[in-house]
């Protein structure tokens, strides 16, 4: 087995239109989803939310405001998860809420790193 | 209580005279009547007999070793107090001292049961399904390592208290699973765990330095538990399925002192396993199904999961999956449980949600899990669901 990051990305205005009330309609499909992982033992780390808000720092101590990329391509969170490949870490993202909300999920796995 | 006066490098002592002072009471006691206050009886004979020992401890050590004088007039000023408050005080610190990571929890356990609830060896290892000679060992390894790092037994101070508790209820937490869910046959040796753990539990509640939130969330979660003592189990110690408990027999006193700490246990932001656990024991407290009761027994049981996988929980996640949002959904979370597969449990969870949609099936899964149990009951009740498929 080996560990995947998942990334999810999303339109960022999103989430800011939402009322408590939706946001709690929002959280229990991904509570759903990551304890279906976690009962197959696949769920490595629970991961985070990240803020919309961010700040990118470049050479020459430029610090600019983020989110950098486009809006709409925004890293709303992540988690890590545990599969044999990327072919199966990919097939259990495809159950990610993100999708329904028109988002997407990034997987890449993790190396440790050399000692 | 001796122990404590003792120290870890003569546990060995406190031990002896605790179980001479029980058997000079039971030769006493069966002779005449009980005295009117049999705890006050025995703690006043185990005083003594320790003053003896110190006594003569010293005596002998003074022959050995002229320096050691000053022994004997500390045996001489040996108090012990026996006042309530002394007992429970050494009672929390004894189960700090027992309590640490260095020594595995069953030794840990074992040494509660030993030393804080005075248990037999004979019973302790009918409570592990074990033989005494195992647990005489593991006792005695895990003293020895208490006495290798010089554990003092005594009150951790109050900033490492928080992490120390945790492993002190961790320890409760398996010496209540021990007993509640213990395939021992003898019965009231596994109420006797449960109800010990409850009132050590009890003593962390009533000291004002461990009445955290967590603490509280545990107990809640044994009084829950507790509340099906009478209605979980037939006359012959075997376990009945929640579903077929007669639910006028569960105590609504500890269902209520459940409700009770469940909301003390609810101050604070430190959401744990223990939390949870109560939460859901709470819903199963609750006789009406409803989708209300499925729908939050099966988030609690995601919240479990992400928290720290364990297999009950994602066995239990199923079922209320298939209560939740019925059998057809259940089954498809259900076979994604590949690493469950030798798992009976597992099994009979897939016979029972195959049963109706798909008999063929259902069969099949029975028979394996028929196939993967040793125990008895289990056994019966597997056979007993395979009869009624009607095939």
């Amino acid at each position: 087995m080996n560990d995947f990051l998942l990334i999810f990305r999303r339109d960022a205005n999103f989430d800011l239109q939402l009322t408590p009330a939706q946001m709690q309609e929002v959280t229990k499909p991904w509570q759903d989803w990551m304890g279906s992982l976690a009962a197959q033992n696949k769920l490595a780390d629970s991961g985070n939310r990240l803020a919309t808000d961010g700040r990118v720092v470049k050479p020459g101590s430029i610090i600019t405001d983020g989110p950098y990329v486009e809006v709409k391509e925004s890293v709303g969170g992540y988690i890590v998860i545990r599969a044999a490949s990327l072919d199966e870490a990919a097939e259990l993202s495809k159950g990610c809420p993100i999708l329904a909300t028109g988002g997407n999920v990034e997987i890449r796995q993790i190396l440790p790193m050399q000692s | 209580m001796l122990a404590r006066l003792f120290g870890f490098e003569h546990i060995q002592i406190a031990e002896d005279i605790a179980s001479d002072t029980f058997l000079l009471a039971s030769e006493t006691w069966g002779k005449t009547k009980l005295p009117d206050n049999p705890a006050a009886w025995l703690y006043t004979v185990a005083k003594n007999k320790a003053k003896d020992y110190l006594k003569h401890n010293a005596i002998f050590n003074e022959k050995v070793a002229v320096q050691i004088k000053n022994e004997i007039s500390e045996a001489e000023d040996v108090e012990i107090d026996l006042s309530e408050e002394n007992i429970n005080d050494s009672q929390l610190q004894m189960m700090f001292a027992i309590c640490q990571p260095v020594i595995p929890a069953e030794a840990q356990i074992g040494l509660a049961l030993r030393i804080l609830c005075g248990f037999g060896i004979d019973e302790i290892a009918d409570a592990f399904l074990s033989n005494k000679e195992t647990i005489n060992k593991r006792l005695f390894r895990a003293k020895e390592k208490l006495r290798e790092q010089n554990v003092k037994i005594e009150f951790p101070d109050s900033k490492e208290i928080t992490q120390r508790l945790d492993t002190v209820l961790l320890t409760l937490y398996l010496l209540f699973n021990e007993g509640y869910y213990s395939s021992s046959g003898n019965t009231n040796l596994r109420r006797d765990l449960c109800l010990e753990a409850m009132r050590l539990n009890y003593l962390l509640i009533q000291n004002r330095s461990t009445d955290l939130p967590i603490a509280n969330a545990l107990f809640s979660l044994m009084c829950f538990h507790a509340s099906r003592f009478d209605a979980r189990l037939d006359k012959n110690g075997e376990i009945i399925l929640y579903d077929d408990q007669d639910s006028s027999l569960w105590n609504d006193e500890l269902i209520s002192r459940g409700t009770y700490y469940l909301v003390r246990g609810a101050k604070g932001p430190q959401l744990t396993r223990y939390h949870i656990e109560a939460t859901i024991a709470y819903w199963h407290t609750q006789k009406q199904d409803s989708t209300e009761k499925w729908d939050n027994v099966l988030q609690l049981y995601n919240k479990l999961l992400i928290l720290e996988y364990s297999p009950m929980a994602a066995l239990n996640r199923t079922y209320a999956l298939a209560k939740a949002k019925g059998k057809a959904e259940a089954i498809i979370e259900a076979e994604k449980l590949t690493q469950l597969a030798d798992n009976h449990l597992y099994h009979s969870l897939l016979g029972h949600l195959y049963t109706g949609i798909d008999q063929q099936k259902a069969l099949q899964h029975l028979k394996t899990a028929l196939k993967l149990t040793k125990n008895q009951a289990e056994k019966n009740r597997i056979k007993k669901n395979i009869k009624e498929l009607g095939l």
